[in-house]
């Protein structure tokens, strides 16, 4: 039960003048702007937006400035934000194969048209703290090389596995569903794979990497490949009516992850690989990997497979995965509560009583003395 | 793609001069109208001058209320001229429906051949706001009271009467109460301001 | 190429009430530039750096007077994906996006559609859009303003792609020993 409280406004105001000189640190120190933020912690702003669900790189940064830091309070920023925003529409679906690729990878093919190109990553850096960093100003900083461009195309990997039908096809548009918009109406259950892929989307990047993670420590059976990670900058299309024609609007970065699962057959289907799919604002490998396995997890009931492991289940996997709706549940608990923990108390105090008083009738009708039990005084 | 509306000629008509404050002050004067209902709520909509024959005042409203989540119902008078739902469309963003079941707002030049208000989207007992608000163009001035309401926002009972209606109107508005908390709203929307009677209403019909 | 499907019917339209065209719809159409020109220049601009089109923009003959058919407003727009990237469409999640509609003394309309919350972008653009398609500013603004974003922008794909290129690897799979 929720009980209003009055009073402490004296009090609150204090407190927000307290964060903001908090917020702010030393003043000899200075401020961070919004173009630092974005350019220099670029994988946070993304986690940002990815959660916030709204793709703002300079919103995002002031976001993250705003919020000293904490990405879930960042990200819950974001998210109220975009309410006061009114919706123009729906883009055309981004097409990742036109992406300009700045990264891409497969750990299934070796030998891929277009190859394989690694830019910029840790994977191959040795975690060694780089305390050049931390000496007053930046070590200086080689010119990226370059190499000359060809013209050869870069496939998706698993459009490559299916010319040989080994890949099950991407899923067509079923006449006249409408897609699912979680910010127009509620989630609710059976959800289909376009309100799952929503979900994940902007679901919380911890909960989703430990859930691919029990899923690869047994807890449900799959055994994943990266059939291939892209990064890059994708163009954002609009049917915009007024004109009668679609419009570039401009160009967002995304990740996208195309997780490819053996696939034993089952009555529905013949053995081929399947796969999960993975597509996430910014630069967000672990993320978009994460949600590839659990998207993939999560389609056992359409593959014929068996139930056995939490990343499975749906309606736990969903209900979850949102940090802000998370972060609002738990957090609650520190307002004020007192009228119910009155009642509670009352509550506790009464069987504390009858406890005692029938310990008391037990030992007498045992015939021991009473008194020399310490905790009877209380 | 089949057509491709073209709406930038019906775009040439203005809304609003001041979106925001104009929005807000049309926006405040509605609540206060649903708040209080049967009373009349002075607004002047006559600087918008929005494609014929859609009134001023309904304009207003649509400016006030409608987005790109609220799908609008024509009546046939609206209808008849496309410009009309091209205005609507590029000022509010709002899908225009032939299915007044679909209706977040319907928007109703010539009530006197309102169809069944029944037909429209009654909510359901979960999602009640789930239905249609209707918004009628009536003439200023009032004619004999045609209805007593009472109830939320009533202080014991007040006379309301609108024209022009369609026969047959305040029964079914009397129907309309007993579906509460499903049901339509109805807003009147007059040149010279707006009065509501939203479901919650209760109402007896008077003798003439 | 379709609207959105969001499950609405869009907007019903005869084929007599395409032809009233205005002169903002698509005058392109009619002298010689097609809606596809049309686009690739709105593209440019949409996707021009603000700070350089705003350069640009003051070496043009800019329309003075104009009328604000919508300002400059910014909203959202929710970007879809496809699953596995060839399928069936779902909802990513939004993006800003900074609109503006204007007409010019000379009765062309310009529109804009930008990503982000740049109002200065979008009036800019939208103007810009409206001089071009008038057949006697197009050369002049395809050469100060078009040309020049365009070949900015190539080259720094270019850039991008050839440090990209740089970093191609080939791996070399060594056999497993069994032993």
């Amino acid at each position: 039960m929720y009980v209003a409280v009055k009073g402490g406004e004296k009090a609150i105001r204090n407190a927000h003048r307290l964060l903001a000189r908090r917020r702010r640190g030393r003043t000899d120190v200075p401020s961070l702007t919004l173009d630092q933020i974005a350019e220099q912690m670029a994988l946070s702003v993304a986690r940002v937006m990815g959660e916030g669900s709204l793709y703002d790189e300079a919103l995002a940064a002031l976001a993250i400035k705003q919020s000293r830091g904490d990405l879930i309070e960042a990200a819950f920023l974001i998210r109220a934000y975009r309410t006061t925003l009114p919706r123009f529409g729906y883009s055309e679906p981004l097409d990742t194969g036109a992406m300009l690729v700045e990264r891409r990878i497969s750990a299934t093919y070796k030998d891929l048209p277009g190859g394989q190109l690694l830019g910029p990553t840790f994977d191959y850096t040795h975690r060694l703290l780089d305390f050049t960093l931390a000496a007053e100003g930046e070590p200086e900083l080689e010119e990226a090389e370059r190499a000359a461009l060809t013209d050869e195309a870069m496939p998706r990997v698993t459009d490559l596995l299916s010319e040989e039908g080994l890949m099950e096809a991407d899923p067509l548009p079923e006449e006249g569903h409408v897609v699912g918009d979680l910010t127009r109406d509620p989630l609710s259950f059976p959800a289909d794979r376009d309100l799952r892929l929503q979900n994940l989307a902007r679901g919380d990047e911890g909960f989703l990497l430990a859930l691919a993670y029990s899923s690869q420590r047994g807890y449900g059976r799959t055994h994943p490949f990266t059939g291939e990670i892209r990064y890059g900058a994708v163009e954002v299309e609009f049917f915009a009516e007024e004109l009668g024609f679609t419009l570039t609007l401009g160009e967002i970065r995304l990740t996208e992850c195309q997780m490819v699962n053996q696939f034993n057959g089952s009555a529905k289907s013949p053995p081929k690989f399947t796969r999960g799919y993975g597509l996430v604002f910014g630069q967000a490998e672990r993320k978009a990997m994460a949600m590839s396995m659990v998207d993939r997890a999560l389609r056992w009931e359409e593959l014929g497979e068996e139930f056995t492991a939490p990343v499975q289940d749906t309606e736990f996997v969903l209900s979850h995965s949102d940090n802000i709706q998370a972060t609002g549940f738990v957090e609650h608990l520190k307002l004020p509560h007192y009228v119910d923990f009155q009642a509670e108390l009352d509550l506790v105090r009464r069987m504390r009583k009858e406890w005692f008083a029938a310990r008391e009738r037990r030992d007498e009708e045992l015939g021991l003395a009473a008194g020399k039990d310490q905790e009877a005084a209380e | 793609m089949t057509a491709s509306p073209n709406l930038t000629s019906a775009a040439l008509a203005p809304a609003f001069a001041d979106a925001v404050h104009d929005a807000q002050s049309c926006f405040r004067v509605l609540m206060q109208a649903m708040a209080r209902p049967g009373t009349l709520q002075a607004f002047d909509a006559a600087a918008l001058v929005p494609e014929a024959p859609l009134p001023a005042a309904l304009a207003a409203a649509a400016l006030t209320l409608c987005d790109f989540d609220t799908p609008i119902w024509l009546d046939a008078t609206l209808a008849a001229n496309p410009a009309v739902a091209g205005w609507l469309r590029f000022h509010t963003g709002a899908p225009i429906t032939s299915d007044p079941a679909e209706a977040a707002f319907a928007f109703v030049a010539r009530p006197e051949s309102l169809p069944a208000l029944a037909g429209y989207a009654q909510g359901t007992l979960e999602y009640p706001d789930r239905s249609t608000m209707l918004i009628l163009a009536v003439e200023n001035g009032s004619p004999a009271p045609q209805v007593r309401l009472s109830g939320p926002g009533v202080q014991s009972s007040t006379d309301f009467a609108a024209a022009p209606l369609p026969p047959r109107f305040w029964p079914q508005m009397m129907e309309n109460h007993r579906r509460f908390p499903r049901g339509v709203d109805v807003i009147f929307a007059a040149p010279a301001g707006f009065a509501a009677v939203p479901r919650s209403t209760d109402l007896t019909i008077l003798e003439a | 190429m379709a609207p959105p499907t969001d499950g609405r019917e869009p907007m019903h339209q005869s084929p007599q009430d395409a032809a009233r065209t205005s002169p903002g719809a698509d005058p392109a159409a009619q002298d010689g530039a097609g809606a596809d020109d049309r686009r690739r220049i709105m593209a440019t601009l949409a996707t021009a750096d603000a700070t350089r089109l705003g350069e640009l923009a003051a070496t043009l003959p800019m329309p003075t007077g104009h009328d604000l058919i919508r300002p400059a407003e910014t909203g959202l727009i929710m970007a879809r994906g496809r699953m596995g990237g060839t399928g069936s469409p779902f909802n990513l999640g939004e993006v800003t996006v900074t609109r503006c509609v204007v007409r010019v003394k000379s009765g062309e309309v310009g529109t804009a559609y930008v990503l982000g919350r740049d109002k200065t972008h979008a009036r800019t653009a939208a103007l810009i859009d409206a001089l071009w398609q008038n057949p006697v500013h197009r050369p002049v603004v395809e050469a100060c303003v078009i040309t020049p974003l365009a070949e900015a922008r190539d080259q720094a794909r270019n850039t991008l792609r050839q440090e990209t290129a740089a970093t191609r690897v080939d791996f070399f799979t060594m056999v497993r020993g069994d032993n």
